[in-house]
């Protein structure tokens, strides 16, 4: 995380030169062990595949349109997460507001809590018969729950944490050097935060919101628990798979293994984005 | 490294040591006592009604263990198909009982002991009058059924078919008992959900009967039989034979399932 030091070559160099050589033989086997763990599941996940029908199952109606509404979610959920996400995280690494520890471990709650206890929260509070469900529905008619924004709802819910640990670690690390620099030189709050903060933390911003994004990608529990399950309204592909799982297994093979694609895409595109915007 | 460091090191490991272990001796403790353990797998709407028999079956035969396992039956037929160690199944349909057949799991021939039928559950005093499946079609009803790939969901089909109108439900539940919660919840006025689900609910819901819950494909039989290759044998055989005898019927009755 040192590297978000203003453009010297030495960090970089550091990072492809030596690595390697020396490390020590006892972390070679546990990181075998923890790579084929990850791996070698998926890689069953190929074997079991059925493709000769691979196309077709991935090109159904039912897949299409789940695959549509998962992207067209994730991404609304992961602007929303930098919406609220980035000043929630400025807050929490940057303001010295009393009780901060406890409004942090609050953020986080998402990130320990079983993901179907987060949807029947949303549920119990935006139902129906909910308090502000309740209120919703009185006054302007609205029905969250089994809507497209009710997936988008659940999915904010369980990603926002991952780009504010993420955001916050990193701000936190850049430390407030060249905040205190840039007001030395006149610069008003807001410039030195855009000007100065943002840029120099680019990075974990960027690391952030691909977690947020692959999160609410995969999210299940929370939807499923608050949004229901519809075709073309909020059933996403993770939801497809699971329905899938009971009577269609190929189906729900090649559409993970659609889910596994899309990830990657996802993790390696930003990688290499992130690696050039380091400048 | 410190020898404060290596201290923590060293814990580190004995800890991820004693996790393992617990992991996989978790059966030892059970083994203390000299008893009999048989495992039935059986599918999630018995899960009241096992659940009773167990205690009385445990209770006629000190040092018998019966251990249940609830799940859809599609997920349980699939585990015994890919080895799970299970004595008995229960499924609720005769498709998924074909599955454990088929792969040679199921020993001799499985019985068919009780049938379930779909009714329309609502609020306590039915607020939106509702009197058959075409009053559940419109804007004005919101209904919850399950998705057509689950067992609940094909029946609510053929009853749809033969009802001739078209279900426009807000949400195709997983699971029959989702549907029961997004009605008890308040979150839809209607669910097509089993009598016994109904029954189950102690009053949060009320069950409306219709024609078409007798159609062709639409009432759903529950079939129970041994698995091939158990160490409990004649204790599975006695379970089922429990199940689908006197007592089994008084269970099954009080909980709405018809007798076979």
């Amino acid at each position: 995380m040192t590297r978000a030091v203003p453009a010297s070559p030495r960090p970089r160099s550091s990072r492809t030169g030596s690595a390697g050589h020396a490390l020590p033989w006892p972390v070679w086997v546990p990181a075998v062990v923890g790579f084929g763990l990850i791996a070698v599941p998926v890689a069953g996940l190929v074997l079991r595949a059925d493709w000769p029908n691979f196309l077709s199952l991935v090109t159904s109606d039912a897949a299409l349109d789940a695959l549509r509404l998962s992207l067209q979610t994730g991404l609304t959920s992961t602007a929303l997460c930098l919406l609220f996400g980035t000043p929630l995280a400025l807050v929490l690494a940057r303001s010295d507001l009393p009780g901060l520890p406890v409004f942090r471990s609050i953020v986080l709650l998402p990130l320990v809590l079983p993901p179907v206890v987060g949807g029947l929260t949303l549920l119990f509070l935006l139902g129906r018969t909910g308090p502000v469900g309740q209120l919703l529905d009185a006054w302007f008619g609205i029905t969250v729950p089994f809507s497209t924004a009710a997936v988008v709802i659940a999915q904010t819910f369980v990603a926002m944490p991952f780009l504010v640990v993420s955001l916050e670690g990193a701000l936190r690390t850049a430390g407030d050097r060249y905040e205190a620099v840039a007001a030395t030189l006149g610069a008003s709050p807001m410039t030195a935060l855009r000007r100065v903060t943002l840029p120099v933390v680019l990075p974990g911003l960027v690391s952030g919101a691909v977690l947020a994004f692959a999160r609410a990608l995969g999210e299940f529990g929370a939807t499923v628990a608050f949004a229901g399950s519809l075709q073309g309204t909020t059933r996403t592909l993770p939801l497809l798979i699971y329905l899938d799982s009971q009577d269609d297994l190929d189906s729900a093979v090649a559409l993970s293994l659609l889910l596994v694609v899309v990830a990657v895409v996802v993790i390696v595109g930003t990688r290499t984005r992130d690696a050039s915007g380091v400048r | 490294m410190t020898r404060a460091r290596r201290r923590v090191l060293a814990g580190l490991v004995a800890a991820v040591a004693l996790g393992v272990a617990a992991c996989g001796g978790s059966g030892g403790e059970q083994q203390a006592p000299p008893s009999r353990t048989l495992t039935v797998s059986a599918a999630a709407s018995l899960t009241d009604v096992y659940g009773r028999l167990k205690t009385q079956f445990e209770q006629a035969d000190p040092g018998t263990e019966i251990r249940l396992n609830f799940g859809g039956s599609d997920t349980l037929a699939q585990q015994i198909v890919q080895g799970a160690p299970a004595d008995v199944l229960a499924t609720a349909s005769t498709k998924t009982m074909q599955t454990a057949q088929q792969a040679g799991r199921i020993q001799g021939q499985p019985v068919t002991y009780a049938a379930n039928q779909l009714q329309i559950a609502v609020r306590p005093g039915n607020p939106k009058q509702i009197t058959g499946l075409p009053s559940l079609v419109g804007p004005q009803v919101t209904e919850s059924v399950c998705a057509p790939a689950v067992p609940c969901g094909a029946a609510t089909e053929a009853a749809e078919r033969a009802a001739g109108v078209t279900l426009d439900p807000v949400s195709e539940e997983q699971d029959v008992r989702s549907v029961l919660q997004r009605v008890t919840t308040g979150n839809v006025d209607a669910g097509l959900v089993y009598v016994t689900d109904v029954r189950s609910a102690d009053g949060q819901v009320q069950g409306i009967d219709f024609p078409q819950a007798t159609a062709q494909g639409a009432a759903q039989s529950y079939l129970i039989g041994a698995v091939t290759g158990s160490q409990n044998a004649d204790l599975a055989d006695s379970w089922i034979r429990f199940v689908t005898g006197p007592q089994g019927d008084v269970a099954l009755t009080q909980a709405g399932f018809q007798l076979k």
